[in-house]
C-alpha cells in the first residue's frame, strides 16, 4: 500500500444535522447582520460604483499620507482618500498609494485639467512620484453599472434556478439557490465590514462564487439522487448524511487545490487583483460550508415526494412543480 | 477493460497536437508580435524595406500567428468612454435651415407679411409671420424646401416637419431625418476618431460604437487618457483651394505661394494648388450624400454666409477652372467649376458611388467633429503597471501550479501523476483556444488562469473519488477504473455546465475587465472537461492495458 495524502478518513460518520440550528441559525444570523452591516455602514464603493477617480502613485521615497493630504487639501476637491499600499512583490524602493477622489460635481467625469493640478501639486511635494494608473467614472456611468451588476448576479442565481430544477427536483433547485445567495450575501456583508473596496471586479468574483458555489452543491446532489434510488427506505435525514459523508472526501480535496492556486494568487499575484482574490477564496469556504450545512438541510426542510415514479405515467414530482411554480 | 476505438483515441491525441501547434506563437511573444506588424505593415504599404523582412523572418509563415492579445491592464494604454451630444447637430441643422427659409418667405412678402426667427429651444425653428392670410403659402414655401430623408428606413419621407402654431411656424427634424443624422453623427465621429487614432500608428486599437450615442475607444500604448483626449480634439484640416496645375511629378517645383499636394484617390497624381484656400473647413456647415440632376449620385454641402460669399465670388470668377477639395494636404478630389455657386450651397459631382459620395460627406464633415463629446469614463494604466502584473500574475500561477501538482500527487500518487500531465494539456488547450478566438488576457483573465488550475482538477477528483469507493467495494481495478469514469461523468456535466452557464451571463452582461474573466474561465471549463473526461481515460487505460496490475491504489 503507497502513501497517500488523507485529508478524510477512508470512512466518515459525521451527523451534519445534529447541530443544525447552531449552524443553520448562525447563517440566518449571518445574513440578517450582512444586511444591518450594509445599510448602516454601507459598502465601500469604488469608481466604478460611486463616479470619481482614483489615481495609483508610485515613488522612490516613502509615502507621506500627511504630506499628500497637504498637498491636495489646497485644491478644494471635496472627499479625498489617500492610503499607502503594501506587497510583498514590491521592490525596496518602491512605494506606492492610492488616491481616490468623489465625483466632481456638474460634471461627468474628472476633467484632465484637475488631474493635471494634482499631478503638479504632487510632484512639488515629491519630484520622483509618477502615476501608474488614473481611473475616472461619471456619475452617469456608475449608476448603470451597478444596475448592471446586480443584473448580473440576478441572472445567474435565475439561469442556476432553472438548470437545477430540469435536471433535479424543485426543492434542489430552492436548496442551492437560497445557499447561493447566502453565500453572495455574506461575502458582501465581509467587504461591508472590513471596509474592503468593492468594485466591478468583485462583482465578477461574486459570480465566480455562485459558480463555484453550484458546482460544490450539485456534486452533492447528484450523489443524493443516486442515494435515493438505491435506498429506497432510508429516511431522508441519515441518507442525505450518508451522501454527505461519501463526498466529503472529495469536497475537502477541490476545496484545498482550489484554495492552493488562489492563495499563490493573493500572496504573489499583486495588489491590483488582491480584492478579486479575496472575495473568491472566501466564497470558496462560505460556498463548501453551505453545500454542508445550508442547502442540504432547505431540501431536508421543504421534504421529498419518494414515492416510486411509474414510468411514462404520471410524475408526482412534476405536480408539485406546477402547482409551486 | 474495453480499450477506446483507435479512431477516437487517435481523434483525442489529434485535439491535443493541434492545441501545442495553436498555442505555440505564445512562448515567442515578442517575436510573432513583430512577424505580425512586419506582415501587416508590408500588406498597407505594398512593399517590404529590409528591417520589415528581418521581422518577417523572426517566425516561420508556415506557423500559426495567432496570439493572445493583452488587454489595456496588461499592456498599459488609455480607455475612454466618449457620450456623443447628438442634440447640438439637431440644433445646428436649424440654424443652418433658417437663411433659408428666411429666403423663401421673404419671397413671398406680398402674401405672409414680415418674417421673424421667434426664439425657442435649439433643436425648433420657430419663424412669425405677421401676415396670417398667408399662413396657407407660406407652410407650402417651407415645405418645399425639405430634401427626402436618404436612408435605408427613411424612404419616402422628408427631412423637416412643418407645423403651425397660432402665427408660428414651427421646422423641426423629422424622426426619419433624426435617426438618420443621429446615425450620420455616430459613423462621422468614428471616423473621425479612427483618422486621428490610426495617424499615431499604435497597434490595435478599439473604436466601437456603445448603444445609441456612445463609442468606447481604447489605445494600448499611449500614454495617458489625456493624451488620447488631446489627440481626438484635434480638427482635421479641410480646405478648398485654387488649382493651379495638375502633374505626375512628384518631385514638381509648384513655384512661389503654392504647395504640391498628392491626390488621395488617383495614384501618381499631384496638384499644384495655391497655398492660401479660398475657403476652409471652418466654414462648412453641412455636407450630406445626395443626388444630381440626372440621378447619379453627389454630395451636397453647405457654407456659412461668410464662407458662402468667398465660394460665390470664386466660383462666378473662375467658371470652367478646376478647385480642389483638401484634406490634411491631401485632395479628395479636383472637380470642375460648372456654374457660379451662389447662396453658400453647392454638390460636388464626379463618378462616385453612393458608398462614395456618403464616404465623401463624411469626410467632408470630418473636419471637426459634428457634436461635441463628453466623456463618462477614462481609465490610464502605465505600461510599467501593465508588465508588473504579467510578471506577479505569472509567478502566481507557476507556484499556484506547481503546488496542485505536487498536493495532487501526494494525494493519488501514480493517478496524480497522470491528472497533472492532463492538467499541462489543459493549460495547452486553453492558450491555443485564445488565441485561436483572438481572446483578450485581462488581470482578471490570468486570476481565472489560476483559478481553472485549481477546479480544473476537481474533475479528476471526482472520478478517483469515485474509483477508490468502487475499488473499496471489492471491484477488480479495471472494472472499478470503468465504472469510476462513468458514474462520475453526470456530476462533473452538471457542476460544469452550470459554471459555464455563469461565465455566459458573466460575458453577456459584463464589460472590460470582467468579460476578459468570463472568456478564459469559461474556455477553462470547456478544455478542462476534455481533458478530464478524455485525455486522462485514455492515460489510464493505456497504461492498464500496458502494465496489467492485479491491483491498483489510486
Amino acid at each position: 500500500m503507497a502513501w497517500r495524502l488523507r485529508l478524510v478518513p477512508e470512512k466518515t460518520n459525521i451527523d451534519f444535522f445534529r447541530l443544525q440550528f447552531i449552524t443553520f441559525g448562525t447563517s440566518v444570523v449571518l445574513t440578517l447582520v450582512t444586511f444591518i452591516l450594509v445599510a448602516t455602514l454601507g459598502l465601500n464603493f469604488g469608481v466604478d460604483f460611486r463616479g470619481g477617480t482614483t489615481i495609483r502613485t508610485e515613488s522612490t521615497q516613502a509615502v507621506d499620507v500627511a504630506v499628500y493630504r497637504d498637498a491636495l487639501g489646497a485644491l478644494g476637491l471635496g472627499d479625498v482618500s489617500i492610503t499607502e499600499v503594501f506587497d510583498p512583490g514590491f521592490r525596496e524602493d518602491q512605494h506606492v498609494a492610492m488616491i481616490r477622489i468623489g465625483a466632481q460635481e456638474g460634471s461627468e467625469s474628472v476633467t484632465p485639467e484637475v488631474i493635471e493640478r494634482i499631478e503638479t501639486a504632487l510632484k512639488v511635494s515629491d519630484p520622483a512620484i509618477t502615476f501608474p494608473s488614473i481611473e475616472s467614472v461619471g456619475p452617469k456611468v456608475s449608476s448603470e453599472l451597478i444596475w448592471s451588476a446586480l443584473l448580473a448576479i440576478a441572472a445567474g442565481c435565475a439561469g442556476i434556478w432553472i438548470y437545477v430544477w430540469l435536471r433535479f427536483e424543485w426543492q434542489f433547485a430552492v436548496g442551492t439557490v437560497v445557499a447561493l445567495m447566502h453565500d453572495v450575501i455574506v461575502t458582501v456583508g465581509v467587504f461591508s465590514l472590513f471596509q474592503l473596496k468593492f468594485d466591478l471586479t468583485i462583482v465578477a468574483a461574486l459570480l465566480t462564487i455562485l459558480g463555484y458555489s453550484v458546482n460544490d452543491t450539485v456534486v452533492v446532489f447528484d450523489r443524493l439522487r443516486e442515494n435515493l434510488a438505491k435506498y429506497k427506505v432510508m429516511p431522508l435525514r441519515d441518507l442525505m448524511n450518508l451522501t454527505a459523508n461519501e463526498t466529503l472526501s472529495r469536497t475537502i480535496m477541490t476545496v484545498m487545490t482550489t484554495t492552493i492556486a488562489l492563495l499563490a494568487l493573493m500572496v504573489l499575484g499583486g495588489d491590483v487583483i488582491r480584492g478579486f482574490v479575496f472575495a473568491m477564496l472566501f466564497g470558496v469556504f462560505i460556498g463548501t460550508y453551505s453545500t454542508l450545512y445550508v442547502a442540504k438541510n432547505i431540501v431536508l426542510f421543504l421534504g421529498l415526494d419518494r414515492s416510486d415514479k411509474p414510468k411514462g405515467g404520471k410524475v408526482t414530482d412534476h405536480e408539485f412543480a406546477n402547482i409551486d411554480a | 477493460m474495453q480499450n477506446a476505438s483507435v479512431w477516437k483515441r487517435l481523434a483525442v491525441m489529434a485535439v491535443c497536437l493541434l492545441g501545442f501547434f495553436y498555442a505555440s506563437p505564445n512562448l515567442f511573444y515578442g517575436r510573432v508580435e513583430l512577424h505580425n506588424d512586419a506582415a501587416k505593415a508590408i500588406e498597407a504599404a505594398g512593399f517590404a524595406t529590409p528591417e520589415q523582412t528581418a521581422a518577417l523572418a523572426q517566425w516561420p509563415d508556415a506557423m500559426p500567428n495567432g496570439l493572445v492579445n493583452l488587454g489595456l491592464d496588461l499592456r498599459g494604454g488609455a480607455h475612454l468612454l466618449a457620450e456623443v451630444q447628438l442634440e447640438d447637430v439637431y440644433a445646428q441643422r436649424m440654424d443652418g435651415h433658417w437663411p433659408e427659409v428666411r429666403d423663401a418667405l421673404r419671397d413671398l412678402r406680398d402674401q405672409v407679411g414680415a418674417v421673424r426667427r421667434q426664439p425657442s429651444v435649439p433643436e425648433v425653428l420657430r419663424v412669425a409671420i405677421t401676415n396670417p392670410e398667408g399662413m396657407a403659402a407660406a407652410v407650402a414655401a417651407v415645405n418645399a424646401l425639405a430634401t427626402p430623408v436618404v436612408s435605408l428606413t427613411g424612404v419616402g419621407q422628408n427631412d423637416i416637419e412643418v407645423t403651425v402654431e397660432g402665427n408660428d411656424i414651427v421646422v423641426t427634424l423629422s424622426d426619419a431625418e433624426k435617426t438618420a443624422t443621429d446615425s450620420r453623427t455616430l459613423q462621422q465621429s468614428l471616423e473621425i476618431i479612427r483618422r486621428r487614432v490610426d495617424e499615431v500608428g499604435t497597434r490595435e486599437p478599439t473604436i466601437q460604437r456603445q448603444g445609441a450615442d456612445r463609442i468606447l475607444i481604447q489605445v494600448p500604448g499611449i500614454g495617458s487618457a489625456a493624451e488620447l483626449k488631446a489627440l481626438i480634439g484635434t480638427t482635421a484640416k479641410l480646405t478648398f483651394n485654387a488649382v493651379v496645375s495638375r502633374t505626375t511629378d512628384p518631385a514638381a517645383s509648384p513655384g512661389p505661394r503654392n504647395k504640391l499636394l498628392a491626390s488621395m484617390d488617383e495614384e501618381g497624381v499631384f496638384y499644384i494648388v495655391e497655398e492660401t484656400p479660398v475657403v476652409s473647413g471652418e466654414d462648412l456647415v453641412d455636407a450630406q450624400p445626395a443626388f444630381d440632376q440626372n440621378n447619379r449620385p453627389a454630395v451636397n454641402f453647405r457654407f456659412d454666409p461668410s464662407g458662402g460669399r468667398r465660394f460665390g465670388d470664386y466660383t462666378a470668377a473662375n467658371i470652367g477652372k478646376p478647385f480642389a477639395i483638401v484634406l490634411d494636404d491631401e485632395v479628395i478630389s479636383a472637380p470642375v467649376i460648372q456654374s457660379h455657386i451662389a447662396g453658400g450651397s453647392g454638390v460636388i459631382t464626379g463618378s462616385f458611388s453612393v458608398e462614395e459620395s456618403t464616404e465623401l460627406a463624411v469626410l467632408l464633415r470630418a473636419g471637426a467633429l459634428p457634436a461635441k463629446m463628453t466623456f463618462l469614463e477614462e481609465r490610464t494604466i502605465g505600461p510599467e503597471l501593465g508588465q508588473d502584473s504579467i510578471d506577479a500574475g505569472q509567478r502566481a500561477a507557476v507556484v499556484g501550479m506547481i503546488a496542485v501538482v505536487a498536493f495532487m500527487v501526494a494525494s493519488y500518487g501514480w493517478f496524480g501523476v497522470m491528472a497533472n500531465v492532463a492538467l499541462a494539456i489543459n493549460m495547452v488547450l486553453l492558450f491555443a483556444c485564445m488565441s485561436l478566438i483572438g481572446a483578450t488576457l485581462t488581470l482578471p483573465g490570468i486570476a481565472g488562469i489560476v483559478l481553472t488550475i485549481g477546479m480544473s482538477v476537481d474533475a479528476n477528483v471526482l472520478i478517483y473519488e469515485r474509483i477508490r469507493e468502487e475499488l473499496r467495494e471489492g471491484k477488480p481495478p479495471s472494472r472499478a477504473i470503468e465504472l469510476g469514469f462513468d458514474r462520475a461523468f453526470s456530476a462533473i456535466m452538471d457542476s460544469n455546465f452550470t459554471a459555464i452557464l455563469t461565465a455566459i451571463i458573466m460575458f453577456a452582461i459584463g464589460s472590460g475587465a470582467v468579460r476578459g474573466f468570463a472568456v478564459t474561465l469559461g474556455l477553462g471549463i470547456f478544455t478542462s472537461m476534455f481533458t478530464a473526461v478524455y485525455v486522462t481515460r485514455m492515460i489510464i487505460t493505456t497504461w492498464m492495458v500496458w502494465r496489467r496490475p492485479a491491483t491498483i491504489t489510486v
